[in-house]
């Protein structure tokens, strides 16, 4: 297709998207934004950010996953997701530590949903170790599910489940890659920016 | 690449399906439609209908021609908005030719093009009467002139798609 014909779809489904938005047809709006850490998907609901998506997940499978989990109804559209990128762009330049934005929870249950909505009591730039976060929420011996609860987080970075480390102090996993944890993990260390 | 005729539980993210098959159908209403904003509104409106329904689409059907049998009747009703003509009933199936039946044409890309090269005439009266499927009575209604002059532009514009195609002429 040529530049032109592209340029005139781009717009198009632009205009689609806010129509449909306008009817209250869209089940899951999303958008990317750059980040220190790589590209991030960033997708929302009417209740609020449903998922945050490391590029290293696959975009397209996790559209797929969102489809499947929440509605076929998904398409690109930015202004939902405007608050938290501006957000997420503050908190990678040190101007901010912590967001106020609504979540949409429903694709945790059970206990690994009591322990991401436990993550959060670990401060800006503190860590926790999975066996503090088992005990936090009541379940001391749950030490592996609280790694699932980590590890299944669809709300990384907003979310603090790199803030979550093994007894040792060594890094356990991350959805993102290790990279990523240690790249917010050093960020939130050095909160002026030096 | 999904592949037809695969079991799935849902169908696919409705943005994959405007990213998989809105150039296409852009392609087919201006084609059909003067290109520009007659085109884009039948776009748009093929689109968001297929939006509304799409919740209800049987997982693993043919979204392709699905969408096309959205399009033309989105291009119908433009035809009609600006062309008030009595017509009896919306055409049913457009009546395919040997390879030139609505899913050939809408997935060859060089059939457009091809399109493209004929007279505005010939591309119109092609387009209603195959892919609309409006028998060529009713085509003057949109057209002006007489169903046998037009049935004689079709025929024309069918045998120089032909030639540019090289689709043999006993196939």
């Amino acid at each position: 297709m040529s530049e032109l014909a592209m340029h005139e779809i781009d717009r198009l489904k632009e205009n689609l998207a806010e129509r449909a938005a306008a009817e209250g047809l869209i089940d899951v709006s999303y958008r990317l934004v750059d980040s220190p850490v790589g590209q991030l998907m960033l997708a929302a609901t009417g209740r609020g950010i449903v998922r945050v998506a490391f590029a290293a997940e696959d975009f397209d499978a996790v559209l797929d996953s969102l489809a499947e989990k929440v509605g076929v109804r998904v398409l690109h559209r930015a202004a939902p997701l405007d608050a938290a990128a501006m957000q997420l762009d503050e908190y990678f330049a040190h101007a901010r530590t912590g967001f106020e934005l609504n979540l949409d929870h429903r694709l945790s249950s059970g206990y690994r949903l009591e322990v991401q909505l436990a993550l959060p009591r670990i401060e800006y730039g503190h860590t926790a170790s999975y066996k503090a976060m088992a005990a936090v929420t009541g379940r001391p011996a749950a030490v592996r599910a609280v790694g699932t609860a980590c590890a299944t987080n669809p709300l990384p970075i907003l979310v603090p489940c790199h803030r979550v480390l093994r007894s040792d102090g060594s890094l356990g996993g991350y959805l993102g890659g290790l990279d990523a944890k240690r790249a917010l993990l050093s960020l939130e260390q050095d909160p002026f920016g030096n | 690449m999904r592949l037809h005729g695969v079991k799935m539980k849902t169908n696919p993210p409705f943005e994959l399906v405007v990213r998989e098959h809105g150039p296409a159908v852009l392609r087919m209403c201006t084609a059909l439609l003067r290109p520009g904003p007659d085109a884009q509104d039948a776009w748009s409106e093929t689109f968001l209908a297929a939006l509304r329904a799409y919740p209800g689409l049987e997982p693993g059907a043919n979204v392709q021609a699905w969408l096309i049998t959205i399009a033309r009747r989105k291009a119908i009703d433009s035809l009609r908005a600006r062309h008030p003509v009595p017509v009896d009933s919306l055409p049913e199936q457009a009546a395919p030719i040997d390879g030139f039946g609505p899913d050939g044409l809408f997935e060859n890309a060089g059939l457009w093009d091809a399109l493209g090269t004929l007279t505005e005439l010939q591309r119109k009266v092609i387009g209603y009467h195959y892919l609309l499927g409006f028998p060529y009575a009713e085509i003057p209604g949109f057209l002006g002139g007489s169903a046998a002059s037009l049935r004689r532009a079709a025929a024309d514009g069918i045998k120089s798609l032909r030639k540019l195609l090289d689709v043999s002429e006993e196939s």
